[in-house]
């Protein structure tokens, strides 16, 4: 959906979505890593299961919301990337069990 | 042991910045959280890193601007803490926020809302098919990742902010494939009674003949009189449909759309906290009441920059030094004639950055259709409810937004009514046959953001860990 004006250059940084690699820069948050992938939507709401992606990147929407590191429903769009994160797209509505 | 400080600000955008500067010349304690990972607000998101490159040249002087306040702001010695939430704030001043997980309460003597705006939201058929974002969105994308639409995009819109990005977009080698103008016809007409103010800060309008220049030179599409659109798609947008007035229907392939129909101020702190606030007719959306200093109805709580109504980020600058001279004055660090005296200059050059306000509302209204949502359109993105359902909710009694947000859930999900909430009063003002300013908003209540219950409980209220 988006591409970036250069390629992530020597300081690129790996996290993985959904477990595979893809590269980010440092200072890049996740929905915008989200954005430039295939699949665009990150999750899928709890009411109907219809697809999401990010929409307003600056906190008031909510519809970036995907599990970072394990934590569910986080606003993609105020997390920063970081070496190793691991990133999953989240499907309907989420659970109290782990 | 609780946290103390003279002044705590929500916000590092330009409002937030400017007052911490000269709240720490006054000789105050400050301490400064902020959502995003860096100094700059939405207007100067990233800032410090990307001024000096040549993505900070395509953004232009205006951006590259901030870069020196930001800079004066890290030199001001207020204490300053990024990725930051503020989910409750009580009487006393006692503050609560989340940052890593980890929760905590600061008090406070004075606290300064610096949060600034949103972009209006603008609901169609179709809004929230991933493709759909908003122009701020990718304005933002721009700033923080140096990334653009990869194919041609299509903007949905009207007011200053469509033509900058596209302007931006074009310098950055994007494309797009056509702009949907979606102000009513005769702005020209409309800003008429406003020459004289055009005339006296000509320098702004000038930028924004610019931008339209720019565009024309690439050859950007310009659709007027657009009567209706929506997004079509299965699982992402696949295509728009719109339809001119006396012109017919098209459609036409997209895969990202950008919308755009101003920004109103972020109240949901003020809401929570009672502060008393009033209808705006001219920008359509609640506005806290404030004194000349910024003070809300509560003393003690500031709200300086697009918070306390749409002015721009070199009012809101200006608007947050004239709160912290408020705020040294209430903590006895003025005298009331000293605290005249540094006001004056500021006042003068606050009602100049103020002048075109007017005239971009008048010229600028949001698109009538956003009130008035067809049925099928979905207006509270979070509960997935339509109009539709909106409407039939209204016709049991007469329901307020508290009675509907009972009946139907809207308003109810995380972004609790950030989305919905005008949307949801207009409907209900026209079904009802009442003025809006009547119908009012959702009670908000805490947590203002969500909350785990992990980050609950590593709150130490007492001193006791």
């Amino acid at each position: 959906m988006f591409r970036k004006l250069h390629e992530p250059g020597a300081q690129a940084l790996t996290l993985t979505i959904d477990g595979v690699p893809v590269r980010a820069e440092p200072g890049e948050t996740v929905a915008a890593v989200l954005l430039r992938q295939q699949t665009a939507a990150l999750r899928t709401t709890p009411v109907n299961e219809s697809p999401r992606a990010p929409y307003c990147m600056m906190g008031v929407c909510f519809d970036c919301l995907a599990i970072v590191d394990g934590v569910a429903s986080t606003q993609t769009c105020l997390v920063t990337v970081r070496e190793g994160m691991r990133v999953e797209r989240q499907f309907g509505k989420r659970s109290v069990l782990p | 042991m609780m946290r103390e400080v003279d002044v705590l600000i929500v916000g590092a955008g330009p409002a937030g910045m400017s007052a911490a500067i000269r709240l720490r010349a006054a000789g105050l304690s400050v301490l400064v959280v902020d959502e995003q990972p860096a100094p700059g607000g939405q207007i100067w998101r990233a800032v410090e890193t990307v001024a000096p490159t040549t993505t900070g040249k395509l953004l232009g002087d205006e951006y590259r601007a901030g870069q020196h306040l930001a800079a004066a702001f890290r030199a001001s010695g207020a204490d300053y803490e990024p990725q930051t939430q503020v989910w409750q704030i009580e009487p006393g001043w006692h503050v609560y926020k989340s940052c890593a997980g980890q929760a905590e309460v600061i008090r406070a003597d004075q606290v300064l809302l610096a949060t600034g705006a949103q972009e209006r939201p603008a609901p169609f058929p179709g809004w929230t098919l991933p493709g759909v974002l908003t122009v701020g969105a990718a304005q933002i994308l721009l700033k923080t990742s140096q990334q653009v639409p990869a194919d041609p995009v299509w903007v949905v819109g009207s007011g200053p902010l469509p033509l900058l990005y596209m302007a931006q977009l074009v310098r950055a080698g994007g494309r797009v494939a056509g702009w949907l103008d979606t102000s009513p016809a005769g702005g020209w007409r409309r800003a008429m009674p406003y020459l004289g103010d055009v005339l006296q800060r000509f320098g702004e309008i000038r930028k924004g003949l610019g931008w339209l220049r720019e565009l024309k030179q690439a050859g950007v599409k310009r659709i007027r009189n657009v009567q209706s659109f929506r997004a079509l798609g299965d699982g992402k947008l696949k295509t728009l449909e719109y339809t001119v007035n006396g012109g017919g229907t098209r459609q036409v392939p997209a895969k990202v759309l950008l919308v755009h129909e101003g920004v109103v101020p972020s109240i949901h702190m003020t809401r929570a906290l009672d502060c008393a606030h009033h209808w705006s007719d001219q920008q359509a959306c609640l506005v806290p009441d404030v004194d000349e200093w910024g003070q809300t109805s509560l003393r003690g709580v500031y709200i300086a920059g697009d918070g306390a109504g749409i002015a721009g980020a070199n009012a809101a600058c200006t608007r947050g030094e004239l709160a912290a001279i408020g705020i040294a004055l209430q903590a006895g660090k003025l005298t009331a004639q000293r605290a005249v005296e540094q006001a004056l200059p500021l006042r003068e050059q606050l009602a100049g950055q103020q002048r075109l306000r007017p005239m971009l509302d008048a010229m600028y209204p949001p698109r009538a259709s956003i009130f008035a949502p067809s049925d099928d359109t979905i207006v509270c993105r979070c509960e997935e409810l339509t109009a539709g359902d909106i409407r039939r909710a209204a016709a049991l009694g007469q329901p307020g937004p508290n009675q509907i947000k009972s009946f139907t859930r809207a308003g109810m999900g995380p972004c609790q009514g950030r989305q919905c909430g005008y949307t949801i009063a207009h409907i209900l003002a026209a079904e009802q046959q009442r003025p809006v300013a009547q119908v009012g908003f959702y009670r908000i209540r805490p947590p203002l953001k969500p909350l785990t219950l992990g980050e609950l409980a590593s709150l130490d209220l007492d001193g006791e860990k």
